[in-house]
């Protein structure tokens, strides 16, 4: 992998990772040992053939290696990309006990960049069906399950509220990690298989509930996009913003281009950023881009950060300080923020997380300047449209209830996506809206 | 992309605009609103619901930025590039008895729709609209036509009685208290306004206006504090119990970008990008 070097990549926001040659596609793949249990795949959610598409690679027939991919996974540029290869594919790989596993990710980014640029195959339709099928919130979930129904021949509308569609690949995930020119042809894609895409549409609101409840399958795929915030004193100051405020300004909104582009966003010279997941990282480096100096306030360790470790390894380089074992009290400030009141933290005992606990240290409180302040602690499902269906349960922290087929207690309404598990990952909403498809695919054939 | 169908100026830079947008027009209630985007490099602004006809949307709206200044400057045919709505909760118009809608500046706009609503529901609705002066005053024939009652109020005393709106609230608060009061218009209107129910404890709303961004409850944007806990007025609103609202905390908020939109209004002055056509 090439990264760009930090110096010159904080100024601008193209990609950091310029990616694989086909030459080193084709040596890294001569690498892998084409096992007879390939662990790899056992570690990969949606269970890609990784050791077949690995062999296509080495015999330099990039086209079967794509398909092989596609089989499996739609959107493959953007899986190679953001993936947490660590913990899954790559994490299993068996190199990986001695030496350097497989770069899988890297070779999948590869082949999605190399059909990209070499040429689309359209996957198949299956011969048209009259049923029609609702899919609500264009994320990845709802990209996946649209792709896979329509393959299937049904009549699937996509309804998004936001303008754009991709859901956190748009809005959320900056175009240093993943370029939205990606997103928006891998959306074409889906759209070439006969998916009608319906934005500026809230269902619930533009489209009421019984009029969602007309079609004969609705997956539920609108995210956990619900931000929470920390409850400390001072957070409604100007200058105080959830991650996904501050990166929807600037991804959605190019607020980094004011004011050719209309939407202002708030830098200052100073910004703190709460938080230790993928959220926080990417908050901390788009505000670095807009030449903030950057500290990032984390209560456990950084080795107990849940971002990939290759985006914590970026923004160190980047220049973000990273404060860890410390936790904000309060806000500080008379109406504009001016700084973050924070106490260090004690590593405890194990907690059911599995985790230590994080205890505050007595009298260790200190304060830290700060113009903004990113809060970027969780998110929760929008309960907006999924309080407005009858009979739909959920769990405690506000996730659907699916059983294994991704039904809800509703049975022609399904669920997929961080709807249905919380905050999670791409891939795994992608697995989960395959599975929701599956299901409805069934359902409708038995019918 | 929306197109706009008719577009006029009702008094001194505040514009009535038509939209065709059968996806907001036909379940929009109201109380609601709908954010728009003008063009790709535009920013997402809400606007309320202030009529609906057949597969249009009206909106009214005060040209005080970048966004309503190229708004103002869309003419019959032109187009938008979204709009998404309806947004927010619908306003709680069942039957009450009796009901006062009191309506600042453009503010008004917000009213005649839900007069309707109130009247289809059995009330009887007292109207009340203030602005600063004559030629700044909206709606007064649309408004008469929908309240059983209509009572203008204007500052300076050009027209209709002078003073604030607060005046002729208290005292129909006094001599025939209603059942339910709307108060909507700028933030410390609506805060100076609402205090006149207060001491007789009857049930009044505000519509809030604070900063919004996507207006589906994602971003948080639009947080205000309403009996000390922090509700997003994008989805739990935006109207709300005026007298549980903590006004000076929103419009501490409405003023997050002042400077930044001093700059962009210089910006497209400097560009010519007002499209206003000489209009303001
Ligand atoms: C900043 C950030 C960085 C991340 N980085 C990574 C990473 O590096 N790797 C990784 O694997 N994961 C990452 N994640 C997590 C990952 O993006 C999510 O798990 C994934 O996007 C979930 O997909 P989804 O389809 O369930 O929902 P989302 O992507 O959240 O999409 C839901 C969509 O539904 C729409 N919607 C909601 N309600 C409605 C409604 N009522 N009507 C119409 N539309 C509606 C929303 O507007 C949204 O577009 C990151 C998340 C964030 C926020
Ligand atoms: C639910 C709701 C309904 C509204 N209805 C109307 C209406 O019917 N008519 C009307 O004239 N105005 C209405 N407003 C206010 C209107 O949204 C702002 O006047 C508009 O956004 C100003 O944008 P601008 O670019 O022209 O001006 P700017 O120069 O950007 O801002 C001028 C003022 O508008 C406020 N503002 C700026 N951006 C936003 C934003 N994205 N969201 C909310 N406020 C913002 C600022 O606090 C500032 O005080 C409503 C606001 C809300 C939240
Ligand atoms: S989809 Fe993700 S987990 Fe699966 S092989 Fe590709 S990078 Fe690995
Ligand atoms: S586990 Fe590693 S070495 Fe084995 S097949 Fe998979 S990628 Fe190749
Ligand atoms: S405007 Fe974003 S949550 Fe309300």
């Amino acid at each position: 992998m090439s990264d760009r070097p930090a110096e010159t990549r904080i100024l601008d926001f193209s990609e950091v990772d310029s990616g694989i040659t086909a030459e080193e596609a084709v040596a890294e793949a001569t690498r892998c040992l084409q096992c007879k249990k390939p662990a790899c795949s056992s570690g990969c959610p949606v269970g890609i053939d990784i050791k077949g598409f690995i062999r296509c690679i080495e015999g330099e027939d990039f086209r079967s290696a794509i398909a092989i991919i596609k089989e499996s996974n739609m959107l493959p540029a953007i899986c190679g990309r953001v993936c947490p290869q660590e913990v899954q594919c790559e994490g299993e790989c068996i190199l990986g006990v001695k030496d350097k596993p497989i770069a899988i990710g890297a070779l999948e980014r590869f082949l999605a960049d190399w059909e990209r640029e070499n040429g689309i195959v359209v996957p198949a339709v299956a011969a048209k069906r009259s049923e029609k099928i609702a899919i609500v919130g264009s994320g990845p979930a709802g990209l996946t399950a649209a792709a896979e129904l329509a393959r299937n021949g049904f009549s699937v509308t996509l309804f998004e509220a936001l303008h754009d569609a991709g859901g956190v690949l748009i809005y959320g995930i900056p175009e240093f990690r993943l370029p939205k020119e990606i997103v928006r042809s891998e959306i074409e894609e889906v759209k070439r298989l006969g998916v009608e895409i319906k934005t500026n549409h809230l269902v619930g609101r533009s489209l009421p509930v019984d009029e969602l409840l007309s079609y004969d399958a609705i997956i539920l795929a609108t995210g956990a996009g619900l931000p929470a915030f920390m409850g400390i004193s001072g957070e409604h100051q100007i200058g105080v913003y959830s991650a996904n405020e501050f990166l929807t300004r600037v991804n959605l909104m190019h607020a980094e281009a004011f004011p050719q582009y209309d939407t202002p966003v708030k830098i200052g010279g100073n910004v703190v950023v709460i938080g230790g997941g993928n959220v926080a990282m990417d908050a901390a480096r788009v505000a670095r881009r807009m030449g903030a100096e950057v500290t990032l306030v984390y209560r456990r360790r950084r080795e107990d950060m849940p971002a990939r470790r290759i985006e914590v390894h970026h923004a160190e380089e980047e220049g973000i300080r990273f404060l860890t074992c410390t936790n904000p009290t309060k806000i500080l400030g008379e109406g504009t923020v001016t700084g973050v009141c924070v106490v260090s933290m004690n590593m405890c005992e194990l907690d059911d997380s599995g985790r230590p606990a994080a205890t505050p240290i007595p009298g260790s409180e200190r304060i830290i300047p700060a113009d903004v302040v990113i809060e970027a602690i969780g998110q929760s499902p929008n309960p907006l449209l999924i309080q407005m269906i009858d009979g739909l349960i959920r769990e405690k922290k506000g996730n659907l209830k699916v059983d294994e087929s991704g039904r809800t207690t509703i049975p022609k309404i399904f669920a997929a996506g961080d709807v249905a598990t919380g905050a999670a990952t791409v891939i795994l909403a992608m697995g989960a809206a395959k599975v929701a498809a599956e299901s409805v695919t069934r359902m409708l054939s038995e019918e | 992309m929306y197109r706009v169908t008719s577009a006029r100026s009702l008094a001194e830079n505040v514009f009535e605009t038509w939209i065709e947008a059968p996806h907001v027009s036909k379940n929009a209630e109201a109380g609601q609103f709908l954010v728009l985007r003008i063009g790709e490099d535009g920013e997402r602004i809400p606007l309320t619901i202030s009529g609906v006809r057949g597969d249009l949307v009206r909106v009214i709206f005060m040209a005080v930025g970048t966004t309503t200044k190229k708004l103002a400057g869309l003419k019959t045919g032109d187009t938008i590039l979204d709009v998404v709505g309806p947004l927010g909760k619908p306003s709680e118009t069942h039957h009450f008895g009796s009901c006062v809608l009191v309506g600042g500046g453009v503010g008004i706009a917000c009213l005649p729709i839900i007069a309707k609503a109130l009247k289809a529901s059995g009330n009887t609705v007292i109207g009340i609209i203030g602005a600063r002066n004559k030629d700044l005053l909206i709606l007064e024939d649309e408004m008469r036509e929908v309240c059983d009652e209509l009572i203008v109020t204007t500052d300076d005393g050009s027209y209709g009685i002078k003073g604030f709106a607060a005046g002729p609230l208290k005292e129909i608060c006094e001599t025939r208290p209603p059942n339910a009061v709307w108060v909507i218009g700028p933030a410390i209107m609506m805060k100076v306004t609402s205090g006149a129910t207060k001491p007789f404890g009857i049930k009044t709303f505000v519509s809030l206006n604070p900063i919004m961004v996507d207006g589906t409850g994602m971003c948080g944007s639009c947080r205000v504090v309403v009996n000390g806990e922090t509700r997003f007025a994008c989805v739990d609103g935006p109207e709300f119990d005026a007298h549980l609202v903590d006004f000076d905390l929103l419009m501490s908020r409405q003023r997050f970008y002042h400077p930044e939109e001093k700059e962009s209004v210089e910006h497209h002055h400097h560009a010519g990008g007002c499209g206003c056509g000489g209009r303001h």
